[in-house]
């Protein structure tokens, strides 16, 4: 048996005694410091995955969001006062539990900013709710975060997945890809996965689409040859992938590698997917919060100061954490105050802000969804790329410029939420 | 009945796959069944594999980085091998679990320090794109190289370990390491050229996999768990069990694919437990060495 040797040698009870005396010593001479950056700092928590199939995502966050504090400190901080990011690896849903309430509870931080996955959102802004911190989530996709689950003290810049999936399908529309075609779903099986199939599927039931044929994949799946024989077998007429991070990648380049016809279209992308497949392989129409080519004077000079610091241009993850700290201090300038409930009412007051885009965005009072365009991606020509980065072509914004930023956004009718 | 040309094909598409469970158990069922260490830090080898094909793919082509990065890898592991596993060799298992589990965090943070958290392009070389058809079955050439590949990996190792004095010296260490030494031979230099075989297979796997998986930080952590059981169905410290088992693992997931999808991968630990529950030492298992 592995375990049939008993305890390891030297760890004796004696040891064990000195151990936690030294701890508790440090603790004591550690704590004064603590109390006295309080007064002179402003504390903001960053949590987000850093490790697992998320975790290239959340690198980029922590960049944006470092760039941002960066930035905000350079220009002499807020209300005076500088501002102390403390930024961790979210892990999970009961890590990121127990490091939310950590941040509030012993570093008094007074908001948290980031993640990536709905799950470990969820679970953060249980904490916040609790504790009247706000939390402005910048990854979280799920409807149910801002449906059922919605929050007063939940924020997001992460578009939902309804806004994504009109996003694309407005695109998919103008190339007839939707009416009476015959779709053919691969879904990540988890909850970001059936919450996006749920609303994928209600899309293609409103607009005429046949979506009846879907696999769900496990998470931990790379190899996707079996699927793609389904897809060959079934003769679609386009592929949806609703899958997230990795699987993204690993499909597009598989789907390629057995070279099927069939266009393909996804519900949920992120730019570093499109990136990690590389210009040969990439294909297919998807759905986009932000890109770096964007042609306004913010997102330029954004681009250009990330690119500076980290020698490659901002990721769309980049941007969502880089802005949600510039609300946060924008917020806390106006109101001049750190106070949670303070922040929450500028934020639900419709303030706008500019989001690095064409038109300002704001939040929803009753959902706090953040309204902003959004926009489509698919393949740029090749001699049409300036470098590595350069691969993707952003469509025009949606909804477009005369149009209500609601229109793609879950209605008051449809949702589950009823915040103020 | 008319669903069956689908089924034969995800079988034969799963014979065609078992090149990639082979490819990634090869290595690790050598170094546990001739070393007796349960490296941990297989996948870790197989990530630094892929990155360091990353390197030198746009200098000596994919050719050249399918020859060189194993062989760099393995020069790793040559070194990694003299300083820390030959301390564990006849030590408590536990411990060589400890030192092989820390080693993978350690060589995933580096590949992170170096490398960054992003995933980076790599693509199918161009010579071998393209896809075989036969009747109406599918199969990318790539895949088929790959298995190609592997089958020359097995045949190597098993001429390696059977027709060849070196590989009659290894067998015998692995049966009685005292005689060996009363014989006047040193077992070192032969356990560090296994534990170098083994790592560079976990390299070359790393390799083949690059255009397939993609090449990420957290590559080997997500293959490491579908190598042991695939070195677990097989018997562990058997070598044509590790055989039989990966194209076993290859049909098995087709099938559930095909039949109930959201059930690939548990299908093969189901397979395991199956396994298991009928043979406790895996199909071709000897014995369960070491751990008895």
């Amino acid at each position: 048996m592995i375990y049939a040797k008993g305890p390891a040698k030297g760890l004796t009870r004696r040891a064990i005694l000195k151990g936690s005396a030294g701890a508790a010593a440090l603790a004591t001479i550690g704590a004064p410091a603590i109390v006295q950056a309080q007064s002179d700092v402003i504390r903001i928590g960053h949590l987000t995955p850093r490790t697992g199939f998320l975790g290239p995502l959340g690198e980029y966050g922590v960049m944006g969001v470092t760039l941002a504090t960066e930035e905000i400190n350079a220009a002499g901080g807020v209300l005076g006062r500088k501002i102390e990011l403390l930024a961790e690896d979210s892990v999970n849903p009961s890590t990121a539990s127990t490091k939310a309430d950590r941040m509030i509870g012993r570093d008094q931080v007074i908001a948290i900013l980031g993640e990536i996955s709905s799950a470990s959102g969820l679970a953060i802004s249980q904490v916040a709710g609790r504790e009247k911190k706000p939390f402005i989530q910048t990854g979280c996709n799920s409807d149910e975060l801002r449906g059922k689950s919605c929050n007063r003290y939940m924020f997001h810049i992460e578009g939902a997945n309804t806004m994504y999936i009109n996003a694309v399908g407005d695109s998919l529309r103008r190339e007839g890809l939707v009416k009476d075609k015959k779709w053919f779903g691969l879904t990540a099986d988890y909850a970001y996965g059936h919450d996006l199939l749920a609303v994928s599927r209600r899309y293609a039931e409103r607009n005429g689409a046949d979506f009846s044929q879907n696999e769900l994949v496990p998470t931990d799946s790379t190899d996707f040859s079996p699927f793609i024989l389904k897809i060959r077998r079934a003769r679609p007429d386009v592929v949806v992938s609703n899958l997230a991070g990795n699987q993204i990648t690993n499909f597009i380049k598989q789907y390629k590698e057995y070279g099927l016809e069939y266009p393909l279209a996804g519900g949920g992308f992120d730019t570093a997917a499109a990136w990690g497949a590389g210009p040969e392989a990439f294909a297919g129409i998807w759905p986009a919060i932000w890109h770096h080519t964007l042609d306004t004077p913010s997102a330029k000079a954004f681009t250009a100061a990330f690119t500076k610091r980290w020698g490659k241009p901002p990721e769309n993850q980049a941007w969502g954490d880089y802005l949600g700290m510039k609300i946060l201090a924008r917020a806390i300038e106006e109101t001049k105050s750190t106070e949670g409930d303070a922040i929450v009412q500028h934020l639900e007051s419709g303030a706008k802000f500019d989001v690095l885009k064409g038109r300002e965005g704001y939040f929803r009072s009753w959902d706090h969804q953040l309204m902003n365009e959004m926009y489509s991606i698919r393949p740029k020509p090749r001699d049409k790329q300036a470098d590595q980065w350069d691969m993707l072509l952003l469509g025009d914004p949606v909804p477009g410029p005369g149009d209500d930023l609601e229109s793609i956004a879950t209605s008051r009718s449809d949702s589950a939420c009823s915040l103020g | 009945m008319e669903e069956l040309p689908f089924v034969l094909e995800q079988v034969v598409n799963g014979v065609v796959v078992s090149a990639y469970y082979l490819l990634i158990a090869l290595g690790l069922s050598l170094i546990f069944s001739l070393g007796g260490i349960v490296n941990l830090a297989h996948g870790a080898f197989y990530a630094l594999g892929a990155y360091f094909a990353f390197e030198i793919q746009p200098y000596l082509g994919f050719a050249g980085a399918l020859v060189l990065s194993p062989i760099l890898v393995a020069a790793i592991g040559i070194v990694l091998e003299r300083t820390m596993f030959s301390r564990f060799y006849r030590s408590d298992p536990i411990l060589g679990l400890l030192l092989t589990f820390g080693l993978a965090m350690v060589i995933e943070q580096a590949i992170r320090i170096v490398w960054g958290a992003a995933p980076l392009p790599f693509q199918i070389p161009d010579f071998i794109r393209g896809q075989l058809f036969v009747g109406d079955m599918i199969f990318p050439y790539y895949r088929l190289a790959m298995l190609a590949v592997a089958v020359l990996a097995v045949a190597g190792t098993w001429v390696l370990l059977n027709k060849t004095s070196f590989g009659r010296v290894v067998k015998a260490g692995v049966q009685n390491p005292d005689m060996v030494a009363v014989l006047g031979i040193s077992l070192a230099p032969i356990m560090t050229a296994v534990v170098a075989l083994g790592i560079g297979l976990a390299a070359l796997a790393g390799v083949l996999l690059a255009p397939i998986s993609g090449v990420h930080p957290a590559m080997g952590a997500e293959i490491i768990t579908a190598a042991f059981v695939v070195v677990v169905i097989g018997g562990l410290g058997s070598f044509w069990g590790v055989v039989i088992a990966a194209v076993l693992v290859g049909v098995v997931r087709g099938l559930a694919i095909h039949f109930v999808p959201a059930a690939a991968e548990a299908s093969i630990y189901l397979l395991m437990l199956l396994v298991l529950l009928l043979r406790p030492r895996g199909l071709f298992g000897e014995r369960i060495m070491r751990f008895e």
